[in-house]
């Protein structure tokens, strides 16, 4: 009786490792962001008349940090998600546009500076938010990616939720859809409005 | 043979020339500091300690992707400002979480990961001795014969000498 026993306990415990194991998705990676507060930055927004934003301007509220790119595919397929979501007055969401220009958008030979950067970026966005809505409050633009470090993206879109003390509370890496809105970030909305 | 190779010599030359110049010109970019031997020594031993978010096999000293390209610079920064390679392990920890270094920290989440095969091979052990001390007991015993065995044996015996 034990010689049958101690295999199939064996194999049973094996069977539970890779039961968990192989449903599990390496490319997800937990935040140590979570729970901490979001860092801070002071960036340039879509608006040419040189106003910054920050998070400090969304103390007290609860609010969706996006972000995203116009050369990001994935970015365009989650676009219309955000579109409802702020139409439908959920929360208010930032748009963190993240390295717009990149290295190989410079013309040959030379070398593109901040402001031509910023000024390539800032047309980019706006004919793409133009073409496929607005959902942003405020866009602001990474254009080195410095933020980007900060806040640990590694692939984009990533999104954040962000509390009304300035806390992160969620993070999504890849894009949002429809299933992890209802499941997670709708939930999570309320728990956070209603402290 | 020799005047091929004097050639190829004028065209180093003129090549480093023409990159020396070059450099200068860029001189703007703040780029002398990745020509700082040293610092980029300790870049190259920090980073293949850290592992590419983007292609996740791949170290930080070795990958191409733009990420990774950025990191390397960011600890060049932090390098430069004489920071300890704890610390600069620590800033990209706090960031991108324990998943970026190579060599997981001992800590009370770890230990299943760092004790966990001494854990099996004591246990493996274990059961080996086990299993021997069985089986030579069973051996031992199996091979005391009563009396009455050893007389059936030996009739047996006697009994083969005559076919």
């Amino acid at each position: 009786m034990k010689k049958f026993f101690i295999p199939l306990g064996i194999f049973l415990v094996l069977v539970a490792f890779l039961a968990v194991g192989l449903k599990r998705n390496p490319q997800e990676i937990p935040s140590p962001l979570l729970g901490k507060p979001a860092p801070l930055f002071s960036l340039s927004t879509l608006d040419t008349g040189g106003a910054k934003f920050g998070p400090q301007d969304m103390r007290g509220k609860v609010w969706m940090l996006n972000v995203w790119a116009t050369w990001c595919a994935a970015c365009r397929d989650e676009h219309p998600l955000l579109v409802a979501l702020s139409k439908a007055n959920q929360l208010p969401i930032v748009g963190l546009n993240y390295k717009e220009v990149q290295a190989q958008d410079a013309p040959a030979g030379r070398q593109l500076t901040p402001d031509d950067k910023l000024r390539i970026a800032r047309e980019r966005s706006a004919v793409w938010l133009q073409r496929l809505g607005d959902p942003y409050v405020v866009s602001v633009f990474d254009l080195d990616g410095r933020v980007g470090i900060d806040y640990g993206v590694y692939g984009v879109p990533e999104t954040y939720i962000i509390d009304k003390e300035g806390v992160i509370r969620f993070k999504q890496v890849g894009a949002v859809t429809l299933e992890t809105l209802q499941s997670q970030i709708l939930p999570l909305l309320q728990k956070l409005n209603a402290s | 043979m020799k005047s091929s190779c004097l050639q190829l010599k004028a065209l180093c030359l003129a090549a480093c020339l023409v990159w020396a110049g070059l450099t200068t010109a860029l001189a703007k970019e703040a780029l002398p500091m990745a020509q700082d031997p040293v610092l980029e020594k300790r870049l190259v031993l920090i980073s293949e300690e850290l592992r590419c978010l983007v292609c996740q096999n791949e170290s930080l000293a070795s990958s191409r992707a733009e990420l990774a390209n950025d990191l390397r610079e960011e600890v060049r920064k932090l390098i430069a400002q004489n920071q300890s390679d704890q610390q600069i392990k620590d800033y990209l920890v706090n960031r991108y979480g324990d998943f970026v270094l190579y060599r997981p920290q001992v800590k009370p989440m770890t230990w299943v990961l760092w004790f966990g095969p001494f854990l099996l091979l004591a246990a493996a052990v274990w059961g080996m001795f086990s299993y021997i001390r069985q089986r030579q007991s069973a051996q031992s015993a199996g091979l005391a014969l009563s009396d009455a065995d050893r007389h059936k044996v030996q009739a047996i015996l006697k009994s083969g000498d005559a076919p």
